[in-house]
Parts: structure tokens; sequence; C-alpha cells
């Protein structure tokens, strides 16, 4: 595959040959995923799966270290009144938090994630870019979120897109000397991409370099993630690992609000991926309040009984 | 065992009252038949015996035909929008008992809920909101009249009684068809539902009472083949609308040959679902599911014979084969079911033994594992690579959930190998490529193509076949004219 990155030209290429998505065929298919019935025991499995995979998040600019640790303190134990609830999977907040997240989680597991790149529009020059991730996996950012630059990509600059995520991704390796790196989730800002043609390229070039996790949305712009644009992910992920043999994980982010939407996403991933990707180290829902209605959600199955909105904590 | 089982889902069954035994609807009442004899129909998911169906005879469908023909004279003198306030309080109360007849149908026919309640029954109510539009509007259904120039005078007018006999595969969907195009144009009705599937047609039937319809104007006779022949052969009919199979379309145009009656014939196919190199492959594997798996392959549209350009032949398998593996197979009520059950025992037997002669003929037979239950009539879903034209499995219609892919070079060679069938009833193209699209709907022999989709129907669009697929059409205004002395 290393050709295909060769010349800007070679990468257009490349990108504009992978197959079309065809819009109406594309909804519909999501459309009757979404008529699956998950009940009972199928339903117990899928909202403990769902509470497993959310990054839990706070990007807002009134941000601070107690709202964060509030936020930890709820990841770590979602429903205080059961206590098998599972965890959810990461914290999400901007690099100014982490090492406050980061002593929050500590010994719970829960990985903390960072936004970076000038989160949400991208718009400032590479060095701030690579300077914002750099700070954060030095902070203990166990994941770092960047986002790509759409005006690069609508513009047709492939190669320089590809460039910046492999540039970021270099930036993730620590530099305690470990060797290890931090997670890549790289963000397309599907709104703005618009077409599905466009969010197939993205995710294809992503991958080529480098990602491990490709992800919707921001949650910052008027359309976030939707069923069919996550779907156009999971079949990206699907051909790349079976043309590369590398497995990339999905992340869906930024509107997912119900239990039901999020059972949804799960029925997608398992009948276009599998066994495979149902897990939190292969999928992720970013999101803040799609937790408490999971919990309110398994509540009502365990107990039979709907208790609302007073008997779950809000952060 | 897959991590994210699917618990069972199933639809409640209690929204549906079957009673143990029904007679036919004449002239408003529900009657047994004259000599009182009867029939079973049952699940074909579980052979459970659902009811006790009257057979009508002859003298039962003379009954019928003369309760018709009494009928027609106040039913077509009524004024279009009279008759269209019936057609709409129908296509309502369709509506309003949708659940109760989604359950049915998938009792009686075998297919999944998912199916008659998101596909089926939307589709029925639609076609009676369609043709009820049209009853006060005849003046501008026939092309080349027009009420505005003066010179094509009144209404086109409407043909009698109509002798209407429909098949298995869609019960309540194929009556919708047929009846609401008939009683928009002012014709009153006699029809004969298919002999396993009898009971959406009989609830129609205290739909058609519930709707203050008057009496004579919808005449349900059950029964199997001889009632049919009965019905198609009666004197007293002006006009024969058929679905079905092609042997019986001809014996159909036989008999009426000669006579006075008019006939439109909707047989069977053997559809190419032709995918070029350049198709959105992913929606491509969506529309072959759905063309050939749909309601278990039982539709005469069906996209029976995958062609496949050959360049692309290993990837779009591999993609099918991997898609055809998370089909769910089972229990129709179950509203996670993608396939359902074969309709009775007589078709899988059909089935069975095509497919055998597939397999004996040298085509590689491929179904994915899949468990399938132990009462009932059920079929994997099944492909066959390695296919010719010179096949069984590529030129009979095979009617259930089996696919036969084969492969083209060229555009031209596309064209040759889909149109080289004695069927000709729909097509489908997968190409991003907008002007080959084109090209290949003006060159395909078929009633229907469609571009980048497969089975998708409206009301509003014309149905019907070329060649051995039959001839008429039905479905939008198109539609209308099978049912006006024009």
């Amino acid at each position: 595959m290393a050709d295909v990155t060769a010349s800007d030209s070679a990468l257009r290429r490349f990108l504009h040959g992978l197959p079309g998505v065809d819009a109406v065929g594309l909804q519909a298919r999501t459309a009757t995923l979404g008529t699956r019935s998950i009940k009972t025991t199928a339903k117990a499995y899928a909202i403990d799966l769902a509470i497993s995979m959310i990054d839990l998040t706070t990007l807002e600019g009134a941000d601070t270290p107690g709202k964060v640790r509030a936020l930890c303190a709820k990841g770590i134990s979602p429903d205080p009144t059961d206590r098998t609830t599972p965890q959810v999977a990461a914290i999400c907040v901007y690099g100014d938090m982490v090492a406050t997240a980061k002593e929050a989680l500590t010994g719970s597991g829960i990985h903390v994630a960072a936004v970076a790149t000038a989160f949400p529009s991208g718009r400032a020059s590479l060095p701030v870019k690579l300077a914002d991730t750099r700070d954060a996996v030095a902070a203990g950012a166990d994941e770092i979120d960047m986002v790509i630059d759409r005006g690069a990509f609508l513009s047709g600059r492939y190669l320089e897109v590809f460039e910046e995520i492999r540039r970021v991704k270099e930036a993730c390796v620590r530099e305690d000397g470990s060797g290890t790196a931090a997670h890549l989730k790289v963000i397309f800002e599907t709104g703005e991409l618009q077409t599905y043609d466009n969010v197939r390229r993205a995710s294809w070039l992503a991958m080529l370099a480098g990602a491990d996790f490709i992800k919707t949305s921001t949650g910052k712009v008027a359309v976030n993630a939707t069923p069919p644009v996550t779907l156009v992910l999971l079949e990206a992920v699907r051909d790349f690992r079976a043309a590369v043999g590398v497995q990339v994980g999905v992340k869906p982010a930024g509107g997912i609000r119900t239990s039901k939407d999020a059972i949804k996403y799960l029925v997608m991933v398992n009948e276009t991926l599998g066994d495979d990707w149902l897990s939190p180290e292969w999928f992720r829902f970013g999101a803040s309040s799609l937790l408490n209605d999971l919990l309110m959600q398994r509540q009502k199955l365990s107990t039979g009984r709907y208790s609302g909105p007073d008997y779950v904590t809000v952060d | 065992m897959p991590v994210f089982e699917y618990a069972p889902a199933p639809e409640s069954r209690a929204v549906v009252d079957i009673a143990p035994s029904y007679g036919l609807f004449i002239d408003g009442e529900f009657a047994g038949a004259g000599d009182g004899k009867v029939f079973k129909t049952l699940s074909p998911s579980s052979e459970e015996v659902l009811s006790e169906v009257a057979q009508a005879g002859a003298e039962d469908v003379d009954r019928a035909v003369k309760a018709a023909r009494k009928a027609f004279g106040t039913w077509s003198a009524l004024p279009g929008s009279e008759r269209a306030k019936y057609l709409f309080r129908i296509a309502r109360i369709i509506q309003e008992r949708s659940r109760e007849l989604a359950v049915l149908e998938s009792l009686d026919n075998g297919k999944p809920i998912r199916e008659s309640r998101d596909a089926d029954l939307p589709l029925v109510a639609a076609h009676f909101f369609y043709y009820a539009g049209w009853a006060d509007k005849l003046a501008y259904a026939v092309r080349g009249r027009s009420a505005l120039n003066g010179t094509s005078g009144a209404d086109p007018r409407p043909l009698g009684v109509a002798g209407q006999v429909i098949p298995w595969n869609f019960p309540l969907l194929m009556l919708a068809w047929k009846i609401a195009p008939a009683l928009a144009t002012g014709n009153t009705v006699v029809l004969k539902p298919a002999e396993t599937t009898p009971l959406s047609a009989l609830f129609f039937a205290d739909i058609c009472r519930q709707a203050g319809l008057p009496k004579g104007v919808v005449n349900i006779v059950t029964g199997d083949g001889s009632t049919g022949a009965e019905l198609v052969g009666h004197p007293g009919i002006d006009k024969v609308a058929f679905t079905g199979s092609t042997e019986v379309g001809k014996a159909i145009a036989r008999t009426v040959a000669g006579t006075r009656k008019k006939v439109t014939l909707e047989l069977g196919g053997k559809a190419a679902n032709i995918v070029f190199d350049d198709a959105p492959v992913d929606q491509a594997v969506e529309g072959i599911i759905g063309g050939i798996f749909f309601n278990q392959g039982h539709v005469c549209c069906a996209g029976s014979r995958l062609l496949v350009q050959e360049s692309v032949q290993d990837e779009l398998l591999d993609a099918l084969k991997r898609r055809m593996g998370t089909l769910r197979v089972g229990d129709p009520l179950d509203k996670n079911t993608d396939i359902g059950a074969i309709n009775s025992a007589e078709q899988l037997a059909r089935i069975r033994s095509l497919a055998d002669a597939g397999e004996a003929e040298g085509a590689e037979r491929w179904a994915p594992a899949c468990e399938l239950p132990s009462s009932g009539y059920w079929f994997a879903p099944t492909l066959f690579t390695g296919v010719t034209q010179a096949h069984r499995i590529a030129r009979e219609e095979i009617f259930g959930p089996v696919l036969s892919v084969l492969t083209f070079r060229t555009p031209e060679e596309a064209v040759a190998k889909a149109n080289n069938t004695p069927y000709g009833l729909s097509a489908g193209i997968w190409t991003e490529k907008g002007s080959r699209i084109l090209w290949m709907a003006n060159k395909l022999r078929a009633g229907v193509v469609w571009s980048n989709t497969f089975n998708k129907f409206d009301p509003a669009s014309p149905f019907g076949g070329y060649k051995e697929s039959g001839y008429g059409r039905e479905g939008g205004r198109h539609g209308l004219e099978a049912y006006l002395d024009v």
C-alpha cells in the first residue's frame, strides 16, 4: 500500500478509485438494521457493552478541574446504587485537563483521551498542532483525538492531510523512553465532508496514515454522527483489515443520546463487522448524556421499574 | 456462539383472531360452499392448521359473478368522488388494522413479520390511497384522451365484472393491486385468493363490510385451481386479471381466446441483476440480497440471476457470501427474522428439485451455515456459482431463495445475456456511470429496470412484463386502462 501514498496524484487516484457509496442504498440499509428488536438478555448485554464503550466527554470552554474530577468519578462508578455497572472506556477532555483527569482516574484502568490539533476546527499551523499533541501526551493522555484539516481535504490536497496525520501519529510517541505511544483517533468532521464518498475516502486516507481509530465528528457542528456515516466507517475498517491485515477501531461521536440509538449502532457493528469489533478496544461512543440514559434503562431492566432522572447522577 | 446473540423478539399472535372456519364472501355475506366442501389452510412455518375454508364450486362462482353483476349498475353509476370515499375508507381501515393483518399474513404465508409490517401492509394501503385519488379523475386517465378538448365525451366507462385470480406470494398486496384500480374505475369484482393463503382476502372482506361497501361490489371465492378455472371461464365476466405462473397464464389466455373478455397477465420472471466493476459494492450486495432473498425469493420480479462483471467477481462473491452469513432464517413472527418459511410443501419440493438439477448440471452450490427449524417448510439461502446460460437454474424460474451467478465481460454481453430468457419482467443495473444506466435501460427487454436499487415498488409506477412475463400493466395511470373501455 506504500506506493499509493507516494505522491499526491497516486493518492488521489487510489482514493477516487474506491467503490462509490450509493446514498439511497446506504440509508436504506441502516434503516433496516434500525428495525432490529433487541430485547431482554440481548438488551442487557448491549447496554453493558455500550456503557463500557463510552468515551465520557466534556469539551466546554467552561470546564474546570472540579467538573473533570466529577466526570471521572462518574466514569469509574457510573451507578453508585449498582456496583455491577461497568466502567466507561475513557474520559475525553481538552489537553489542559489531562493531568487532572489522569490523577482522578489513577488505578481505575480508565483511559484519558485528549482532543488535540486545534480541536474542533483544526485551523492552526502544523507546528502548533504537533505541540498541542505532544503536550497532551506528556501530560499522560492515553489517547489523542485529532481533527483532520477539512479545508485541505475538500480542496483535494490529500497528501497534505495524510502527512499531517502521520506527523501527529509520530507526536503520539511518549518521550519517557518507554517506546509506547498514545492511541490516535482521527476525526473527520463528517458533517463538513458532506458526501459519503468523501467519508469513505477520508477513512482510507486516515487508516493509510496510521490511525488507530477513525471517528466521525467533534460534536461541535450541526450534523454529527449518523448511522449511515458510521456504516461507511465500519465498511472501511472491514475492507482495510481484509486488504492490509490491520484492524482499526471506529468511534461515532456527537448526537448519540439514547440507549435505543446506542443499541442501533451496536447492531450495525455486529452485522457489519461481527464479534471482532464488539469491545471497547475497537468501538467507542463519544458521548456525554448517553450514559445516564443507558443507566436508567439498565435500572429498568434489573428492577422492572423506570426510575427517572433523579435516580442517576448529574455531573 | 456469537458474542451479541439477539434474544427472541416475537410479535404477538394475540392481535389476530382467526376463526376456525370461513365461508365464501358473496353479495356481502359469508356462507359455506353450496356442496359444503372445505379445505385447510396451514401455517407453513409450523404446519399448524390455521383454519378451514370453503372450496367454491361452479355454482358458488356463478352466484358470486351474478352478485357482482347485480352490484355493477349502481356502483358504476356512482360519481367517482363517491367511489373514492369508499376506497379512502378501506385504505384507512387497512392502516388501522395493519398490525393484525401483518401478523395474519406472516402466519398464513410464512413471510417474516418485518416484511409484512414494513413492506406489504404499507404498500397495500398506499395502493388503495393512490387509486382512490384517481376515481374522480378518470377523464384524465387515458393516454390520448383529454377532458379539456371537448372531443372525448364522457368519462371512459368501466368494463363490468372483473374475475381476478391472485398468487400466494403477496396475498394482500396482490389483492390491492387487483381490487383498488377495479373499484376506482367502477367495476365490480370476484376475486379468488391462492389456495395456500386465503385468509387475508377473507379479512379484507370484513374490511369491505366495515367500510360499508355496497353488497356485491367485492366478492371473494376461495378454492384451488379448479375454482380459478371456473371463474376465468365464466361467461358472465368481462375482464380477467391474473397474477401467477406462466403455465397457468397460458391456459387462461387459451380459455379467454375468442371471448369478449379483456385480459391482463402478470406471470413469471428470471430477472438479471447486473453488476458492473464500478458499482457501489456495498449497496450492490444489499441489492442482490434484497433482490433474491426478499420474501424467500417468492417474487416474480426477483433478481434470480446475478450477472457480475468477471473482473470483480471474486470480490463481489466474497462480500455476498459474508453478507449471506448474517441472514437470520427462522420464525416468521420474530421481528429479527430476515428469511421466513417456504410457502408450501409443493413449492419446497420444486425449489429442491431445481437446486438439485443445478448441482447435477455442474454448478457449484453454496449456502451459509444455518440451522433450519424442524417442522414447517424451509430452504436455506443458497447461491450457485459457475452457472452458464445453458443450466436449468439460469433459465427456469425457481421462485425460491436461490441465486444463480453468471459472469459477463462487456456491457453488450451483459445485455445479450440478460435478454436471453423467455421472460422479461424486471432487471437491475449497478454502476456509478449514469450514461451506462440509460444505455442499458434502453436495451433491456424488461418491464421494470431498476438502477442502483432493486425491488422498489410504488403504486404510481406501472408494473408488468415483456414476452412470457405477461401483458398489460398494473399500477400507475397505466393500471387504470386495464379496467376501462377504451
